[in-house]
């Protein structure tokens, strides 16, 4: 009998991994995948911004002011002259870099407190979740403006206080997802071979749980792309003469501006919908995908 | 099989182990003052039905009970000289999985899923163990072969969802010797497969005592399954031990009127010429633990009853040489 097992020849099915079936998931998912290449393209042209750049987006020529487009400046040029192309080029880096960091440094504090809450539970959970309902109370949009203000208007300042902000979302999730899988049988078993709570929390649980924190996360990312725009418009985000997708509709404030040149805040405008809608479908698609019950 | 099993000597002792869960209606005590002992390279079976607390025994060895609501409210628990319950978490750690493992019930939930088997098995190694990645990862082929994993070498990249479940119950078993144990602890490990793959799975845990000179507890509810693979047997009822015995001698002579009959529930091909067209069964359910009367617990479903078993609680006795029994009968 002991044999048995040894003729059980190894059926040859195709390997299929949650991942690559997620990815196949993915696949299928058309606006996630234009969103995909169109987030990708956004991301290509940050990085490759002084390549791309026809101009300097910060040099200044008062004989340019308010030219509209040509083929010298494709996008036309702004009140003070500087070619508006060059300008949304060198924007999405500040576009990106708010989303991309400020959704990492929430993600990560919410991923710590929301495991220690939802693993050791007992006194440190309570302290845990009554901070991510103090957080969760204030408005947040008031408490922006506040904290820049005292701050200072910079980029990394708004980085940091979106980051502050956004972690009880995240932390309330994975607290209710490591509540889940703590009563798995493989972390039962896992306690039972020794290991120590460390490896539990790290192997056993991190792992299971990231899907929903993916999704999360690409949707904070546009958030936080729009909530900088936001800022930026009212003057309280990243100052010029640095340019951002917000402050460059700053000047769309005045009227004339508004009715006479739209080649100043009709590209930007279009640059923070299209990434925000694009951000979106991609984590429509990674929703779609990582969702273990469609597995 | 019996010449390994040193009577005088056991590997683990429990005496008086008693375990509480506080619920909302009242205490309910999981095991209640139970004494055990398991004489090194022996298979105990602790048999009984659903909710006596024979899991409970097998998680209170580990130290595993959940804490609230549940609590070693009493007790020890002796393994190699030393009492379980007095030892701290971190020293608890380094007994789990390497002096005591321990088998589930359900293959197909015990292995993380995210993590390939050769990871999970390097793990368990590494904790306990100060060795290299490289060094545990060819004890995990190890392991596997010990529990004739085909092609071992290829099936350590497999991820638990590629593996049948008696292939994921023989990763869990290699889990389980992977440190070389003294003691493990099967937690029906058998239930959830069928039958033809139970039989490898006992088969295979039978080797393994051998070869390694382990001790089991093997945990089931299956009479067949305790016939066939233990020498000592264990009967549970209500959390307290009924009765204790050498297999062979408890089904030639079962003394407790629930053991009596646990084993005439066992049915037998054949039966229904003999005119008995129904299975036998025992009347009524296993009591509710929040609510046990001053008596004997089985009272109230027992064949046999007598007035004094109502009022009073039986203790263990010694029918003859190392046959214990919790009845009234034989006080």
């Amino acid at each position: 009998m002991q044999d048995v097992a040894d003729h059980t020849a190894r059926l040859e099915i195709p390997r299929q991994t949650f991942r690559s079936l997620a990815w196949r998931r993915f696949l299928r998912h058309r606006l996630a995948l234009a969103g995909t290449v169109i987030v990708a393209v956004i991301v290509l042209m940050a990085v490759f911004a002084p390549w791309l750049a026809p101009h300097d987006p910060n040099h200044v020529d008062i004989l340019l002011a308010r030219e509209g487009p040509s083929w010298g400046h494709l996008l036309g040029s702004d009140l003070v002259g500087r070619d508006v192309l060059s300008r949304l080029i060198y924007g999405s880096r500040v576009s990106l870099s708010v989303g991309l960091f400020a959704v990492t440094v929430y993600v990560l504090i919410g991923l710590i407190l929301g495991c220690v809450a939802g693993y050791f539970g007992g006194w440190v959970d309570m302290v845990v979740s009554r901070m991510v309902d103090a957080v969760l109370s204030f408005p947040v949009l008031m408490l922006i403006l506040v904290i820049v203000g005292l701050l200072g208007p910079s980029l990394f300042n708004i980085i940091l206080v979106l980051g502050f902000l956004g972690w009880p979302e995240v932390a309330r999730i994975v607290r209710g997802q490591t509540l889940a899988v703590r009563e798995e049988l493989y972390v039962l078993s896992s306690e039972a071979a020794g290991a120590p709570s460390s490896r539990i929390v790290i192997k056993d649980i991190l792992p299971n749980i990231m899907s929903p924190v993916i999704v999360n996360a690409t949707f904070g990312v546009a958030r936080a792309i729009l909530i900088e725009a936001g800022l930026s418009f009212l003057g309280m985000g990243v100052q010029p003469p640095t340019s951002s997708w917000g402050n460059m509709l700053n000047d769309a404030q005045s009227l004339s501006i508004l009715e006479t040149m739209p080649w100043m805040w009709v590209p930007p405008g279009m640059m923070i919908f299209i990434a925000t809608i694009s951000i979106n479908f991609v984590g429509d698609g990674l929703r779609d995908a990582l969702d273990p019950k469609l597995n | 099989m019996s010449d390994l099993v040193n009577e005088e000597k056991p590997v683990l002792s429990l005496r008086g182990l008693t375990t509480h869960f506080k619920t909302d209606l009242g205490v309910v005590k999981a095991v209640d003052g139970l004494d055990l002992d398991l004489p090194a390279g022996a298979t105990l079976g602790i048999v009984g039905e659903s909710g006596c607390g024979k899991s409970t025994v097998g998680l209170s060895i580990m130290k595993l009970i959940p804490e609230p609501p549940g609590r070693i409210a009493g007790g020890e628990i002796i393994f190699e000289g030393e009492d379980l319950t007095k030892l701290s978490n971190r020293e608890m750690r380094s007994v789990r999985g390497n002096k005591i493992s321990m088998i589930f019930q359900e293959p197909m939930t015990s292995l993380n899923p995210v993590l390939r088997i050769g990871e999970t098995l390097s793990e368990v190694i590494r904790a306990h163990q100060k060795i290299p990645r490289k060094a545990a990862w060819e004890k995990s082929i190890e392991a596997l072969d010990q529990v004739r994993i085909p092609s071992a070498r290829v099936r350590i990249n497999d991820y638990p969802h590629e593996m049948s479940g008696g292939m994921r119950q023989r990763v869990m078993i290699a889990l389980a010797i992977c440190c070389n144990p003294t003691l493990i602890i099967a937690d029906e490990p058998t239930t959830a497969l069928d039958v033809t793959i139970q039989a490898q799975i006992l088969f295979l845990l039978g080797r393994i005592k051998k070869t390694l000179g382990t001790s089991i507890i093997l945990i089931t509810h299956d009479l067949g399954v305790i016939a066939e693979n233990t020498e000592k047997v264990a009967v549970m009822y209500a959390g307290r031990l009924v009765e204790y015995a050498d297999t062979a001698t408890l089904f030639d002579n079962p003394l407790h009127p629930y053991t009596q009959g646990l084993v005439l529930t066992v049915p037998r091909l054949g039966a229904r010429k003999e005119k008995k067209s129904r299975l036998n069964v025992i009347p009524g359910l296993v009591p509710n633990l929040l609510g046990l009367g001053p008596g004997c617990h089985f009272a109230d479903r027992c064949t046999q009853v007598m007035e004094v078993c109502r009022n009073l609680k039986p203790e263990i006795c010694i029918h003859h040489e190392k046959h214990l029994v919790r009845c009234w009968r034989y006080a």
